[in-house]
């Protein structure tokens, strides 16, 4: 009887809550994007997408390259030669030269700084909205991660045209209306969609670093500040034992 | 070796006689520390205390740290913090210590509270030492809001607009008030310079001055236990009660133990889910501040959502405004509503066992709603459960005086 009180107790405290949005995902069609910033391969590749296609618009306003080269395993040469296509100094951050009110008149917004999405939209967002591009009747780019996103798709030559095949589905009240069923690849791009998945992946991987450089180091320190502390604790309740011997 | 170490305890000796000549080093231990004779049966929930006041120590000293870099200016203050978390050395585990001892302020001040309701260390003689608390506790929820505007992310923004503007709910003085808190028209550079000054110093000092008061008023009583008895009532011939125990060493060598074991949780946040899914450190809080933008669903963060879940319950801006007070106000009387001829749950019978399960619920209940975007349905079971936690209140007045208590030992149990 105590015990199902109990167990009442703990249940109806614990009742799921609709719609509660802790996560940093939710919306439509956010898939699972597998990234890794451990591997360093994947954030090595996910660094050179980035600046050859992202960095023209996106900076990374708070990354440094010489803290890329550090993190990323990169020499100095490598980074200059290959990342730095500006007048940037090894130690600068990855800045963009192109003027916000240009780009605002050009796009519609300015497109944003892309150091912290990593953190405020998360990997899985960023692969979903990398696959997420289609072109749709108007032949404008469209987003299923983000509708009527100003960004045009500029991985398109990697992963071609997608196109979308709609079914027919019936809401509440009973109307009728289109969602996009899935994706049909009318032009093909250079990479097949398996190397396209990996590309997005590695993207994913390498702006979820640069979100908070700091997590490569984190987890491993903290694992032994966990353990040195796990240690202590069992020390210290050695000593309390041996001191509450005498008490009764 | 014995001649050194002689020596030295000789010099050590003769250092303390010199400075307790000057100052009652040795007699102020004595008193409080190893004169001071606590309950020997103190169970889990007296662990919280003492952590609290760990967790303090913590968030002063990387708070010291993170003034020497941070910038209080709405053009800086963002990326200031980029700035702690990449390129200081040890910055982000500066910055990670302070949020997440943020939040385990709370968690251990809510287990530290909750005692109280189960123990019934609120009654008296300890209600001031309960008011006091409570005190800390209101500080405390000024000190996270003022210090959650700093990094100045979208959350920061538009939670402190949500929370002045219940200020304008206030008849005539509503609309001036909340200019008067901003010193602006709207959340700007002036609001966000002076949340800096008070959550740096002014609260500070205040919450510190208000710990003292509650060890003081700690001390001149002593601690309650599990049993809810006085222990004071049964001393042995030589004039200490036979269950207790001096608090040095027994409990500051227990309390070790404590922080070892609550180290090792607090690391575990702190070094593997410092964003603890986006309870702690909030995803929209990774978005500069931005007016023109408001982001979709403006939540505070956990520890406030219970009351946040509150106001939203009530229709009116006003009334919600005044019920959301009156649910941390009513908090203050709780000495003089408990009425009950014994302190501890173990001897109150079961119709309290009930009243606190309800109000445990409700609390818990309004804090997950209080996060959730509040659909019609919510807002229905939100309405439930404010009624539950003050119907706690209510009932605990009424059935208190008469409800059926079991008879209280003598001795403290084991």
């Amino acid at each position: 009887m105590k015990k199902l009180a109990i167990y009442l107790f703990i249940a109806t405290m614990l009742l799921p809550v609709a719609s509660l949005t802790v996560s940093a995902s939710g919306g439509a069609g956010i898939e699972h994007s597998g990234a890794n910033i451990n591997d360093r391969g994947s954030l090595q590749r996910g660094a050179k997408w980035y600046v050859n296609y992202c960095l023209g618009c996106h900076s990374l306003a708070y990354m440094r390259y010489n803290r890329l080269a550090e993190d990323l395993g990169l020499t100095e040469d490598m980074v200059m030669q290959n990342l730095v296509d500006s007048d940037a100094k090894f130690g600068d951050t990855m800045d963009i030269s192109m003027h916000p009110e240009q780009s605002k008149a050009w796009f519609g917004k300015a497109p944003p700084d892309l150091s912290l999405i990593g953190r405020s939209r998360g990997a899985d967002w960023v692969f979903s909205y990398l696959r997420g591009f289609y072109q749709d009747e108007s032949g404008g780019w469209n987003n299923t991660v983000l509708e009527n996103a100003s960004m045009p798709h500029v991985l398109w030559q990697l992963q071609g045209i997608q196109k979308p095949v709609y079914r027919q589905e019936t809401g509440e009240g009973g109307f009728v209306h289109e969602v996009i069923d899935h994706f049909v690849l009318a032009t093909p791009g250079t990479q097949t969609p398996q190397e396209y998945e990996e590309t997005a992946r590695d993207i994913a991987a390498f702006l979820d670093y640069a979100g908070e450089p700091a997590k490569l180091k984190r987890k491993s320190i903290g694992v032994w500040v966990i353990l040195f502390l796990a240690l202590f604790t069992f020390i210290a309740y050695l000593l309390k034992a041996e001191y509450w011997r005498d008490v009764h | 070796m014995a001649k050194f170490t002689s020596s030295v305890s000789k010099g050590a000796g003769s250092f303390m006689n010199w400075l307790d000549d000057r100052l009652p080093v040795t007699s102020f231990w004595n008193a409080v520390m190893i004169g001071y004779q606590a309950p020997k049966n103190f169970n889990f929930w007296y662990y919280m205390g003492s952590l609290a006041l760990l967790v303090l120590v913590i968030q002063i000293f990387s708070g010291i740290l993170l003034a020497m870099h941070y910038k209080p200016s709405a053009a800086e203050a963002f990326a200031s913090v980029e700035y702690i978390m990449r390129d200081v050395e040890w910055g982000w585990l500066i910055r990670y210590m302070h949020t997440t001892g943020a939040s385990f302020f709370f968690v251990l001040i809510y287990l530290h509270m909750f005692r109280s309701l189960l123990y019934g260390s609120h009654k008296a003689p300890r209600e001031l030492l309960w008011v006091f608390g409570m005190l800390i506790y209101v500080v405390l929820m000024a000190e996270a809001f003022l210090g959650y505007i700093l990094p100045w992310g979208q959350m920061s923004y538009w939670g402190a607009q949500v929370i002045i503007n219940l200020f304008g709910a206030i008849p005539t003085i509503g609309e001036p008030l909340t200019q008067w808190i901003r010193g602006d028209f709207f959340i700007s550079d002036a609001t966000l310079n002076r949340f800096f000054a008070l959550h740096v110093i002014a609260v500070p000092l205040a919450l510190m001055g208000l710990v003292l008061l509650h060890l003081v008023a700690l001390r001149e009583n002593g601690s309650n236990n599990p049993d809810g008895i006085d222990i004071k009532k049964n001393k042995g011939p030589d004039g200490t009660p036979v269950d207790g125990i001096p608090f040095h060493p027994y409990y500051t060598v227990k309390d070790i133990f404590g922080v070892g074991f609550f180290l090792v949780l607090f690391s575990f946040v702190l070094f593997l889910w410092p964003e603890a899914g986006g309870l702690f450190l909030e995803h929209d809080n990774f978005v500069p501040a931005n007016p023109l933008v408001t982001p979709e669903h403006i939540k505070p963060v956990w520890y406030f959502t219970p009351f946040y879940a509150i106001l939203k319950a009530v229709p009116d801006k006003l009334l919600g405004v005044i019920t959301m007070g009156a649910s941390v106000a009513i908090l203050f009387f709780l000495p003089w509503i408990d009425r009950s001829p014994v302190r501890s749950i173990r001897y109150k019978g079961t119709w309290y066992k009930v009243l606190l399960a309800m109000f445990t619920i409700a609390f818990v209940r309004l804090g997950l709603l209080g996060m959730a975007e509040g659909t019609p349905a919510q807002t229905w079971e939100m309405r439930v459960w404010t009624l539950v936690y003050f119907m706690f209140f209510v009932l605990l007045f009424f059935m208190s005086p008469g409800g059926k208590t079991k008879p209280e030992p003598d001795r403290v149990t084991h």
